[in-house]
């Protein structure tokens, strides 16, 4: 019963920096706060009414005290908003070689889609020590991916991606929440991070009961990867017969588009990443490249297909890379 | 005095800071009424501004004259308001009774062609929450206007409008029971001031309805 | 210090009239402030009882007091009530409304009709509401987010939405006639710069109130309308959740300063009358409520960090929660100055204060963990959160409210309060807040997310503290509750001026004539003036600050009231 813990697992590459400045906080505004209250009870002591202290009331000039009163918490406030902003903006910004993992979240669970093409719910395998950078979108109401031994979260929102990227530095299991009020069975929408060592990560991967312990009756083919998968969707709904490979008549090449500026009709350009590709499978005129017909030729997939295949098929146009051809764009 | 004491409410020192205090008081509750439209408005800019294509479609179909009719129906209304608190001042009866009825017949004349024009609308299709009768022209969906955002449009433009009605009718029963009063003769420094606050929140109800016109009619003209 | 000449045989507010009718159809400040506290307690309690057995639910790390579904009413309830229909109309609707014209040297408020209008708005949205609890409650919680609330929640939330917009403007009418009657109906030589510091406070919350409420107005008036089909919010109809966000919380930050500025306004009435000193720094508190009343319009973005908002945008609205630390800070500070070389007077209401002083502290200070954008993304929406916000909601506001009914319970109703169960219930109080809440802190920053009903074994030492604390926290309100409905009939008979305060309200008879004063007060010097009223004070030598005599009640003849 005594043998809880007060203070979380430390198992990301932030989670210390988080911790620190936490720590820092919780030290300096403790003896503030504590300050404050020994003041308040020696004050309320010694200049007791029953007492004969010196009640000389303080007549001189205040405002040199006032000028101290609002400058030295200016100082410290900002102090500590420059800290947490610098470790904020690093949370934000995923570096460049991540691993990225699909999850959708619906009421009540999370489905967890790896590159691999393993599919998981409410568990996620990662290994140590890699960068993962999680794109999120949800199918009904915003959700909040919560890991805090990991010192993160993102809400997850209907209708677009949001992504969040981490590192995890300890092997071991650790709670995954939703932290997003979701409705009825908001407190059972958890599960676990699993963060593996390289090695033991490698076994998961190839023993295979990473899609099977899921269970889902739509499960893709053991050992297929999601850009596989990806790509059967793509031939199967017809995309091939105008993404053609190496050829950009009469549709845009996909290959190597994923992370690139792309030039659209209307003289701007638009980076193309997951959210970019997201609305042009959805909703083609949206936003349409340059030297392509207006309105798009291309049928609009939005209630088309799920989510989950959504994510396939950015994951195999992100497998495209421009070596795929011979063919070289300007 | 004697007249000044029957109209001067109790904790009030004179009747100069009865009508201080009245004016104030319109005036910071028309402070409140501009955030609430401005909810709305703010709602409005968001969506218009992700995507401006839709909602210039959906304004094309509002019918432009009735809405410039309604307009100039206000503006008049507000016109006769001016005129009313003006006759007040000077604490001429009929003058004031006569431009207060007047405001409150243009007001009706300006919700019966709302009624008109909502009419139209709902032999449409067009109605709050329609969206299955929505119908994008072909050149239009091929620069990304979805009926969805076409049908936000006109969410706002109920929502928008149906509040501005009712701030209306709201009016108009104010003005009716002024016009009562200031028909029986009572139209003392007290009753002036409740005039002229009505009037306060008369003409912003107009000015509402001014940004309401090109925003929801004007935008679709090229 | 003279005093009114006492005229017990004149009637006075209470006993004027006895009829059901008169106090129904009543524009008399005093008595709307009445009537809000009998409302407000209601829901105090209909709120507390959901707490209660939220935190028995807590107690073990499984659904076994409630299930989900009703668990998430209760918190909903717990949050609407609390927040909508006890914290935002406490202060201002009781003891405002009680002592605003008084401590002005007005005899009504401006508008005493719509006051009263209030008071109907405050009861119908809170009847709507209990009408929404009876006919299923809703389970959006009391932020209403969408799509959930708007689109995928199965309850009643269309009338819960409504009975908020109401109350709304109750809110606004109130807040409408602070300001006027501010303006427009302060005593001969009541100048701004003599207003005491609980008028300022008040005027900075009724400014909040008057521009934050209708946002929020329209915000649930939308969530209202796209229940009913029609789509604004929900993405599958093109809208924007977030868009919600943005609305709801631009009232609801700065609402929480409509919940606490009131209290800061009753802490500074406290702090100078139980030390027998003027506030320290008189200029800098009053100007601190106005900057936190305009700073709390451009912090919102704080409770969005991790909702998917530009990471720039958050770095301005972080910076900008920072520099509430200032305001906030000068006003602990110069209360904890005041105090110093004071002459300390240990009453209940200065217990209260002193609770409040350490509590508010604590509350304001973990909102900086909050403002640190690092810190906030694993907090937010955790028991952190919780934690903080009810430091500075419970620990704050309803520290300070209890003071104030103390402090100002003789002027209300007549009598006093027996000061030795007082003492022993503010400590109660106090011990059984920060057993409740302190926990939190820790299973918050352990990951613990709020609106759980059911959480992982580790957590449950913590929620058991906490259950515990809410235990001793729930009795300690009943004692207040108890003993201050017997001192009705049985508590001592007050004097005018048993504190022998400062202020005007000090200055008529307790309770006070219909019209407050017998005849209209002449304002000659400072609000607490205290070192003038300890005349052993008067040490040689020094200048005497004030001019003319001290009594306030020099008034002209003044024609009779009909």
């Amino acid at each position: 019963m005594w043998d809880f813990p007060l203070f979380p697992e430390a198992a990301s590459s932030v989670a210390d920096r988080v911790d620190a400045i936490f720590i820092v906080m919780t030290v300096f505004f403790g003896f503030i706060s504590v300050l404050i209250a020994v003041l308040l009870v020696y004050f309320a002591m010694k200049y007791h009414r029953s007492k004969a202290a010196d009640h000389t009331p303080v007549h001189s000039k205040t405002w040199k005290v006032e000028i101290a009163f609002i400058a030295i918490p200016l100082v410290i406030a900002i102090t500590i908003f420059v800290w947490s902003a610098d470790l904020f903006f690093e949370t934000q910004r995923a570096p460049t070689d991540t691993m990225d993992v699909y999850v959708v979240g619906k009421q009540w669970m999370w489905h967890m889609q790896h590159p691999g093409g393993q599919r998981e719910i409410n568990t996620l395998h990662v290994p140590v020590n890699q960068p993962i950078r999680l794109v999120m979108t949800s199918q009904d109401v915003i959700h909040s991916y919560f890991i805090p031994a990991f010192r993160l979260k993102q809400d997850v929102l209907p209708g677009r991606f949001t992504t969040m990227w981490f590192k995890a530095t300890k092997p071991g299991r650790y709670h995954l929440f939703c932290a997003e009020y979701c409705g009825a069975d908001h407190a059972r929408m958890i599960g676990q991070v699993v963060v593996l060592s390289e090695r033991d990560y490698q076994q998961w991967l190839s023993s295979g009961t990473s899609s099977a312990t899921v269970g889902t009756a739509a499960a893709p083919r053991i050992g297929q990867s999601m850009a596989q998968t990806g790509e059967a969707l793509f031939n199967q709904i017809g995309c091939n017969a105008c993404h053609v490979p190496g050829d950009a008549t009469r549709a845009p090449r996909l290959e190597g588009v994923f992370g690139r500026e792309v030039r659209l009709a209307n003289n701007q350009s638009v980076l193309a990443d997951e959210h970019y590709l997201r609305e042009s499978i959805l909703h083609p005129n949206a936003r349409i490249v340059a030297g392509y017909p207006q309105p798009s030729l291309m049928p609009a997939y939005a209630d088309q297909i799920t989510e989950e295949q959504l994510n396939e098929l950015i994951e195999y146009i992100k497998s495209l890379s421009p070596e795929d051809t011979g063919a070289v764009r300007p | 005095m004697s007249s000044e004491s029957s109209v001067l409410a109790h904790h009030f020192d004179d009747l100069e800071q009865q009508h201080e205090a009245a004016t104030l008081g319109m005036w910071a509750f028309l402070v409140t009424e501009l955030l609430f439209f401005g909810g709305l408005f703010t709602g409005y800019t968001v969506y218009r501004w992700r995507t401006p294509l839709a909602f210039e479609e959906a304004s094309r179909h509002l019918d432009l004259w009735l809405g410039t009719i309604n307009t100039g129906v206000l503006l008049v209304s507000s016109l006769t308001m001016a005129l009313a608190v003006h006759a007040a001042q000077l604490s001429r009866h009929r003058a004031a009774t006569m431009y207060l009825l007047l405001t409150v017949l243009l007001g009706a004349g300006f919700l019966i062609i709302k009624m008109v024009e909502y009419g139209h609308k709902f032999t449409q299709g067009i109605y709050p929450g329609s969206i299955e009768n929505i119908h994008v022209p072909p050149e239009l969906a091929a620069q990304g206007v979805q009926p969805n955002n076409v049908a936000l449009f006109y969410s706002f433009y109920f929502t928008t409008t149906g509040l501005h009605a009712l701030h209306m009718l709201i009016g108009m029963g104010l003005l009716l029971s002024l016009a009562v009063r200031t028909a029986r003769g009572r139209l003392m420094g007290e009753a002036a001031t409740r005039v002229e606050i009505t009037g306060l929140y008369w003409h912003f109800v107009d000015i509402v309805w001014i940004f309401v016109f090109p925003l929801y009619y004007l935008i679709g003209l090229t | 210090m003279s005093l009114a000449p006492l005229s017990l045989h004149k009637p006075n507010y209470l006993s004027v009239s006895n009829t059901l009718r008169s106090w129904l159809l009543t524009t008399d400040h005093k008595r709307i402030a009445i009537l809000f506290l009998i409302s407000i307690t209601f829901f105090f309690f209909i709120g507390g009882f959901a707490a209660v057995l939220m935190r028995l639910e807590l107690m073990t790390p499984h659904a076994d007091v409630v299930d989900k579904e009703a668990y998430n009413r209760l918190f909903t309830i717990h949050g609407v009530v609390l927040i909508f229909f006890f914290l935002v109309p406490s202060i201002p609707g009781v003891l405002g409304n009680f002592l605003i014209p008084i401590m002005i040297g007005a005899r009504d408020m401006a508008f005493p009709r719509l006051n009263l209008a209030s008071w109907y708005l405050y009861l119908i949205g809170g009847i709507i509401v209990l009408t929404s609890i009876l006919i299923g409650g809703a389970d959006t919680g009391w932020t209403f987010y969408t799509p959930y609330s708007s689109v995928y929640s199965n309850s009643a939330v269309f009338t819960m939405a409504v009975g908020v917009f109401v109350a709304g403007f109750s809110s606004i009418l109130t807040g409408l006639n602070f300001i006027v009657t501010t303006h427009t109906m302060r005593a001969p030589g009541m100048t701004w710069f003599r207003l005491p510091l609980f008028i300022w406070s008040h005027y900075a919350t009724a400014l909040i109130m008057i521009l934050g409420t209708p946002v929020l107005a329209i915000a649930v008036l939308m969530v209202a309308v796209e229940r009913m089909g029609v789509g604004i919010f929900d993405p599958a109809l093109g809208g924007d959740p977030i868009l919600f966000q943005h609305l709801f919380w631009f009232y609801s930050h700065p609402a929480v300063y409509i919940m606490v500025l009131p209290a800061f306004g009753v802490i500074s009435e406290l702090v100078t009358c139980f030390s027998r000193k003027r506030i320290f720094g008189y200029t800098f508190v009053a100007a601190a409520s106005l900057a936190i009343a305009v700073l709390g319009f451009l912090v919102w973005g704080h409770h969005m960090f991790v909702s998917g908002q530009s990471a720039y945008a958050s770095m301005v609205f972080s910076i900008i929660s920072f520099t509430i630390a200032v305001p906030s800070g000068i006003k602990v500070l110069n209360w904890t100055a005041t105090i110093y070389k004071g002459r300390v007077w240990l009453t209940t209401p200065m217990l209260y204060a002193f609770g409040f002083i350490g509590l508010f502290t604590i509350g304001g200070v973990t909102g900086l963990f909050l403002a640190a954008m690092a810190i906030d993304v694993h907090v937010h929406d955790t028991y952190f959160v919780i934690a903080h916000f009810h430091y500075i909601m419970v620990g704050g506001t309803v520290m300070a409210y209890l003071g104030g009914i103390h402090f100002w319970w003789p002027k209300m109703t007549g009598r006093m309060y027996p000061e030795g169960w007082a003492v022993f219930s503010a400590i109660l109080i106090f011990v059984g807040f920060n057993l409740t809440f302190f926990p939190q802190f820790l299973v918050g920053y352990l990951g613990m997310p709020r609106r759980y009903h059911i959480y992982p074994e580790e957590y449950q030492a913590l929620n058991i503290l906490s259950t515990a604390g809410a235990s001793i926290l729930g009795i300690g309100y009943l004692f207040p509750f108890t003993y201050l409905l017997w001192s009705l009939r049985r508590g001592p008979r007050a004097e005018s001026n048993p504190w022998d305060a400062a202020g005007l309200e000090w200055q008529t008879t307790s309770p006070p004539p219909t019209f407050n004063f017998e005849k209209t007060p002449i304002v000659t010097q400072e609000a607490y003036a205290y070192e003038l009223v300890s005349q052993e004070d008067d040490l040689p030598g020094r200048p005497n600050p004030t001019e003319g005599e001290i009594p306030v009640l020099d008034a002209p003849p003044q024609e009779d009231q009909p």
